[in-house]
């Protein structure tokens, strides 16, 4: 269970990227963030794991106050919380396998990993997860020798590698094209359904948040507009999260 | 406008002629210009190979001026051999005379020269080429010597025999242009070792996000002074327990391999490959001792080490002749372990009590009592305090102030004062960007050391340690810290922040984010920058040469002042060709890498 209770994020340049944000999420849904470009959904989720520091306001989850960890408190937190971002955010010149990897770093011992050893378990999981997302083949290949959609596979992996309860997909598929978009979202869907795996993935596309989302929370300009099932999104809601001069496609 | 615009750039470039003292006239000057073209020819022609030379003297007697009687040189003897023919047969001082040359071996060349009366003196008139049937004639002027005794006119003619042999200027050119070539790999590697942690302070994007209470930061650099003084006493104390053994090696080994055994048991067990629970404190406690007693042990093999080294080299430089130098280098390493021993332990005992100080600073922020506002001000008004007293002790070591208490009270003072203004801006639980801090410190003191010429610190350490290529080479790596810890670290803030975000959402700490994140993605940069360092190091160390610092600069400087261009020009060439096939190995290497 994650609550987000009056969250608020003022940028150093002044800029109110959150206002006063409250919502729950219970553990095992798969929750949709929509809103404009700008609209406050990444910042949103980088809140949830504190890679951006919230101005105030309470994230619990398991009871625990993510927003007061200590540095040791926060890293025991973080390593639950997958994350998958829309430019993949691989490193370039390190091979999938060292990718997958790092996807164990806030498990091992700090002193153990900087020599690049990993327990053997971790390397068999590692090609296990490799496997699931069916690029088992690549494990040596230079992340950037992959196309978009295998890389994202790849940040999907290290992602799973740390276990985690929740996933926060921060536009996992607007760099892909609509094919791939769809093959992504079914993992995530799989990842949701199979593992229950709580996933809270900011999306742009309305189609793809009716086909895979529970749940809806729609952002603008960081106030929460809308906060319900796909199918209540009629013309005056998309109105109120689109703005006025927005028009429905497809 | 625009006409006043051209009137200023006039007046600034009439300035400029002034004042860099343009002179057209002396461009223009028969006698500059030769002197120029003389030293471009002799540049062109670097001293680096000679031949062994055959030479044939064949003499003729000539006298200047002709006497009353008149002058008839001696008949040739053997007309089968070369001889000379002079008309007229005796002239004027300064007067043209033809020679003639017969029965000369075909294609040698020479000079021809004047040798008055038994003086010794070859006098150049000219030079010859014989030509393909054994003739030549020239026409040249005699010197001013007039006389009343025989001089003789010498046509010397010249061969090379045998195969191209490289000149004694050679020879000293690849002694010194190794020498080069060593010094700026010594001074290139002791830099970058230095610089490569140091460009991580000062890379803005990685100590940006860096921020703690003021209590913890006052608290972290209350703790570094500490540590340096317990971690120079354990040293001590460790050398101190080893001491006695330094030369019975039996124990030596058998410490050393009983150590490094014991150790990896040691952290085998306090540092488990995963972290899956929070432990108790008393388990942490536990782990603690164990690495502590673990770095003690550590510190006394690294001393046996050491001891190692001196012994075994010493033993290797009696041992081995030629090579001996291999055993010197061992023996020097293990000098400098020795010698740096005290100063990591120091260091790392320091390192580790600013982390707890940090720590500690931490959770008494948290704790939010009504005691957190005098404790965050007591401990900014110390820290304050003290880092001041450390600046006001560096100030009086180098101006030695007679009234040094004082100096020290009012230092404090304004370090307490200035804490006292921290602790009122910041609240006890608000977080200081300690990160901009060290960014700007570092940057600061970069800046400062790179601005001082390499030339200079040569200098100091020529002082220090005298005149070679030693005092050349830390010099160099002086000023190769700063400017590669500026040039690298500006590769680290040009990185994709994507991935340190990934893998800092997987909880990984500070430093493993580092080396994941940052270390793959700067290796390029970084091989292409260390090597453009050491191409520069190369080049600049021409100029070290030209104050003591060793290397082929010195060659160069002296070969300039005797005005030996030749052989000048072969030095140029010499670094002209390091320089250049360390631009291909660069490539290379990095096509390699990246």
């Amino acid at each position: 269970m994650l609550k987000i209770i009056n969250l608020n994020k003022i940028y150093s340049g002044g800029v109110h990227a959150l206002k006063d944000v409250t919502f729950d999420v219970p553990q095992g849904q798969f929750l949709a963030v929509i809103g404009l470009s700008g609209s406050g959904k990444s910042t949103l989720l980088r809140c949830i794991n504190r890679l951006i520091e919230p101005t105030s306001g309470k994230i619990i989850w398991h009871d625990e106050d993510v927003t007061d960890a200590t540095d040791e408190n926060l890293r025991r937190i973080r390593r639950r919380i997958g994350m998958v971002f829309q430019h993949f955010n691989l490193v370039h010149r390190s091979p999938v396998l060292t990718n997958i990897l790092a996807g164990r770093l806030g498990y091992v011992n700090p002193a153990w990993s900087l020599l690049n050893r990993f327990p053997k378990e971790d390397v068999a999981r590692a090609y296990e997860q490799l496997e699931r997302v069916g690029i088992a083949d690549k494990a040596n290949h230079r992340a950037d020798e992959l196309s978009g959609g295998q890389q994202q596979r790849v940040g999907i992996a290290r992602a799973m590698m740390q276990n985690p309860e929740m996933i926060l997909a921060d536009e996992p598929v607007a760099s892909l094209d609509p094919v791939l978009a769809h093959s992504i979202m079914q993992y995530l869907e799989k990842i949701n359904k199979e593992n229950g795996v709580t996933i809270l993935c900011s999306l742009h596309f309305l189609d793809l948040v009716h086909r895979y989302a529970d749940r809806v929370v729609a952002l603008n300009e960081g106030k929460l507009m809308f906060d319900g099932a796909p199918q209540e999104i009629d013309d005056a809601k998309f109105k109120d999260i689109y703005g006025q001069e927005a028009e429905r496609v497809g | 406008m625009t006409a006043l615009i051209v009137l200023v750039a006039l007046l600034i470039y009439a300035y400029g002629f002034q004042i860099t003292k343009v002179n057209l006239e002396q461009t223009k000057s028969e006698h500059r210009r030769e002197q120029l073209f003389r030293i471009l020819r002799a540049l062109a022609r670097p001293d680096l190979i000679e031949y062994e030379q055959e030479a044939v003297d064949v003499s003729i007697p000539f006298m200047t001026p002709c006497p009353e009687s008149g002058f008839t040189p001696p008949p040739v003897e053997e007309l089968s051999g070369p001889y000379l023919v002079v008309t007229p047969a005796c002239a004027e001082p300064r007067s043209f005379v033809t020679v003639e040359g017969f029965n000369f071996t075909p294609r040698w060349r020479g000079p021809i020269n004047f040798v008055p009366y038994e003086s010794g003196v070859k006098l150049p008139m000219g030079s010859i080429t014989v030509d393909e049937s054994g003739y030549f004639t020239v026409t040249e002027r005699l010197p001013n010597r007039p006389a009343e005794d025989v001089h003789e006119i010498v046509a010397t003619t010249r061969q090379n025999v045998g195969p191209p042999m490289l000149t004694r200027t050679a020879h000293d050119t690849w002694d010194k242009i190794v020498e080069t070539v060593f010094l700026a790999l010594l001074a290139t590697t002791l830099g970058v070792m230095l610089s490569v942690p140091l460009s991580f302070f000062s890379a803005r994007n990685l100590m940006r996000d860096v921020s703690t209470t003021l209590t913890s930061a006052s608290l972290a650099v209350l703790l570094i002074p500490v540590g340096i003084y317990a971690g120079a006493r354990l040293a001590d104390w460790i050398a101190a327990q080893t001491q006695p053994y330094q030369s019975n090696m039996p124990v030596v080994l058998i410490g050393i391999v009983v150590g490094v055994i014991l150790i990896r048991f040691a952290l085998r067990w306090a540092l488990p490959t995963r972290d899956e629970d929070v432990p108790t404190p008393q388990v942490r406690l536990t782990r603690l001792a164990v690495l502590i007693v673990a770095g003690m042990l550590a510190v006394g093999v690294l001393y046996f080490v050491a001891y190692l080294g001196l012994w075994f080299g010493a033993r290797l430089e009696l041992a081995l002749n030629t090579f001996s130098f291999i055993g010197r280098f061992i023996r020097d390493l293990g000098d400098i372990l020795n010698m740096l021993i005290k100063v990591a332990v120091a260091l790392a005992v320091a390192g580790i009590f600013n982390n707890i100080g940090g720590k500690l600073g931490v959770e008494i922020s948290r704790r939010r009592g009504v005691g957190l506002r005098i404790i965050h001000t007591v401990l900014a008004v110390a820290a304050g305090a003290m880092l001041l007293v450390l600046i006001a002790a560096a100030i009086n070591w180098l101006y030695q102030f007679r009234d040094w208490m004082t100096f020290y009270t009012r230092m404090g003072a304004v370090g307490a004062v200035l804490g006292l203004l921290l602790a009122i801006r910041y609240k006890p639980t608000e977080s200081v960007r300690t990160g901009m801090v060290i960014y700007y410190v570092s940057r600061t003191i970069f800046n400062g050391l790179r601005s001082i010429e390499a030339l200079v610190m040569a200098i100091v350490f020529v002082v220090w340690v005298g005149v070679g290529p030693f005092a050349g080479s830390l010099a160099l790596a002086l000023h190769t810290v700063a400017a590669l810890s500026k040039l690298y670290s500006e590769q680290v803030e040009s990185i994709m922040a994507g991935p340190i975000e990934a893998v800092k959402a997987t909880g990984a700490t500070r430093v493993q984010t580092i080396i994941y994140a940052v270390v793959p993605q700067i290796v390029p940069p970084y091989i292409s920058f260390t090597m453009y360092r050491w191409d520069i190091n190369v080049r600049m160390s021409t100029i070290i040469g030209f104050v003591g610092g060793g290397g082929i600069g010195f060659l160069l400087q002296q070969n300039i002042n005797l005005l030996n261009y030749r052989a000048a020009s072969a030095q140029m060439l010499a670094i002209a060709i390091v320089v250049a096939t360390m631009d291909y190995f660069s490539s290379w290497l990095r096509e390699r890498v990246i």
